[in-house]
């Protein structure tokens, strides 16, 4: 129960702050952008597709890289909302309450990451918003909508549960910020380190990315075994939160 | 200890590396009991407050709240707790009522139950015509009340205050330390503070801590016992003999100081002054001052927490230690 709680104070929190508010701005901005400029593309191209055998529909010239273009705002923008979830409350001295309430550590962070991921599905949410604003005049291909809406959410869900164990290892929201952008940034750009290697790494540091997992759910591609990365990735990085905040009492 | 404790600390240790800020600590707290920690800055008393509420892990020993152990079963021990860290633990964004109602949910109070908590706490601590305002906007004076309430929320067995007082006007402060008694009817109270005329005015017992250790663990009445006079200072321009003075009924011992001052010491007889005076007048002795010594809770502490005391060292930390 107490995880409601904790997930109902950091959603509330997170509106009384200008910051959520700039990024749910931003992003909304961003993707706005990315959107116009493919369906100029499309718009362009409408004449010639037909033709083609196999050519892509609206939905994928258009509503793909807006998904795309929201997942490198967020790249951008998640760490900077993550960063205080749990640094602030270590500076404030509001952990304490935590702390000493009858509540676990696995429901603090539990309660903590739903609460980042309602604000975060309040932003793909108004994301999705721009690509069904198609359908005033279009029709879309709602499969591949819905595993790109799919893929938007399993990748902000693993930003803000890498994001929440930063949170978890300084009192200092900025070097939280820092550290998770550059681990998401690594992450995303990870399988650089394939294209040269020998044909048995490739696959590894391919499978690492983050971004070929989302690319496949762009494309219309639900394999399971990027669910299971996401979700891999995800529980992971929560059970690391939770056990820093049980080490946290141990040591200074 | 009995059923009777609701909390008991046993051989205590905690370390930040090579520093040892708890140092095997024994204590218990009685149901109906305020209890104060003193100590001078960096004598382990938030640190030692910390581990009791779960928020520090110890490096040895064991905390039992209410019987139940804390490290082993957390959530239990923690349901029986209220803490008020130093720094109140408040979500400046929110209003009152909506962190005192976050506060009783994270400790599992119902919709009903909450609300009848949060009124009754505000009632407590002076905070009805706050309800509404952001805790941000409010004094520190105020924003200390709403850690307060916090803390005495969901009406826990044990109440833990760090430095309750610190930032309040003396009004606030007496009407703080009126609470505390208050609590101490039916709960258990821990406090730490600085001020030694809080732990007079509010403790049943005190204890002091110096450098991690327990250097003084006494109940208040007995400690006003054993502060009432037992000597007597007194000046004379024309000191009588020293028989003369220990013909005196109820003087046990005379101790010169100087030329002409003089320490009597009694066993606890309000009335020898007055003797001493009269036996003054009657031989000519020129009594100019007369001081009735006694040893005040800050002279006991000062003693105890910085070595060599005047009144021998029995009690002395590090002769013990």
């Amino acid at each position: 129960m107490s995880i409601v709680h904790i997930t109902a104070r950091e959603l509330r929190s997170l509106f009384l702050s200008p910051l959520s508010w700039a990024v749910l701005a931003i992003t909304q901005a961003f993707v706005a952008y990315a959107f116009l400029v493919k369906l100029e593309l499309f718009l362009q191209l409408k004449p010639y597709l037909p033709g083609l055998p196999g050519a892509p529909g609206l939905t994928a010239i258009v509503v793909a890289p807006a998904f795309k273009a929201a997942g490198m705002v967020m790249l951008l923008a998640a760490p900077l909302v993550t960063m205080r979830l749990i640094s602030e409350e270590r500076r404030n001295g509001t952990l304490s309450l935590l702390m000493s309430a009858p509540i676990s550590m696995a429901d603090i962070v539990l309660g903590k990451f739903f609460g980042i991921m309602s604000f975060f599905g309040i932003v793909a949410l108004v994301v999705l918003l721009t690509p069904l604003s198609l359908l005033a005049g279009g029709t879309l291909d709602y499969g591949l909508l819905a595993s790109g809406f799919i893929g938007l959410l399993l990748l902000i869900a693993s930003f803000a549960a890498a994001g929440l164990f930063m949170s978890t290892l300084t009192a200092h929201p900025p070097v939280a910020a820092v550290s998770t952008f550059g681990l998401l940034l690594l992450l995303w750009n990870v399988d650089w380190a394939g294209t040269g290697a020998a044909e048995g790494v490739r696959p590894l540091f391919s499978y690492l990315a983050t971004t070929s997992h989302f690319n496949a759910l762009l494309q219309g591609v639900v394999d399971s075994a990027d669910l299971i990365y996401y979700v891999l990735f995800v529980v992971t990085f929560l059970v690391l939160a939770t056990r820093r905040l049980d080490t946290m009492r141990l040591g200074h | 200890m009995g059923e009777h404790s609701l909390v008991e600390v046993a051989n205590l240790h905690r370390r930040f590396g090579d520093v040892h800020a708890v140092h095997g600590l024994n204590f218990n707290l009685r149901r109906g009991e305020v209890l104060g920690f003193l100590g001078p800055n960096g004598a382990g008393k938030t640190t030692t407050m910390q581990i009791i509420c779960g928020v520090l892990a110890p490096s040895e020993g064991a905390v039992r709240i209410g019987g139940i152990d804390l490290l082993d079963e957390p959530i239990a021990a923690k349901r029986q707790l209220g803490y008020l860290p130093e720094q109140p633990p408040l979500y400046r964004e929110l209003t009152v009522d909506e962190y005192l109602c976050y506060c009783a949910k994270l400790h599992g109070l119902r919709k009903q139950a909450a609300a009848n908590a949060m009124e009754e706490a505000k009632a407590r601590c002076g905070l009805q015509s706050n309800g509404a305002r952001l805790i941000g906007n409010l004094s520190k004076g105020y924003q200390q009340r709403v850690g307060i309430a916090q803390a005495i929320l969901h009406r826990p067995a044990v109440v833990v205050l760090d430095e309750p007082t610190v930032g309040l006007d003396p009004i606030q402060i007496r009407e703080i330390r009126d609470l505390m008694r208050e609590l101490g009817n039916d709960h258990g109270v821990i406090l730490s503070t600085h001020i030694l005329p809080e732990v007079q005015a509010v403790c049943d017992r005190v204890q002091i801590l110096h450098e991690g250790r327990l250097v003084l663990d006494e109940d208040l009445a007995e400690l006003s016992k054993s502060q009432r006079s037992r000597s007597i200072r007194v000046k004379f321009r024309r000191p009588p003999s020293r028989t003369s003075l220990t013909k005196l009924a109820g003087v046990k011992r005379v101790e010169a100081l100087d030329a002409d001052t003089l320490r009597l010491h009694h066993a606890d007889d309000e009335a020898l002054a007055e003797r001493i005076v009269a036996a003054s007048v009657a031989g000519d002795w020129g009594l100019y001052e007369l001081v009735s010594e006694s040893r005040s809770l800050e002279e006991i502490f000062v003693e105890l927490t910085f070595g060599e005391g005047q009144h021998g060292s029995a009690n002395n930390p590090r002769a013990t230690s």
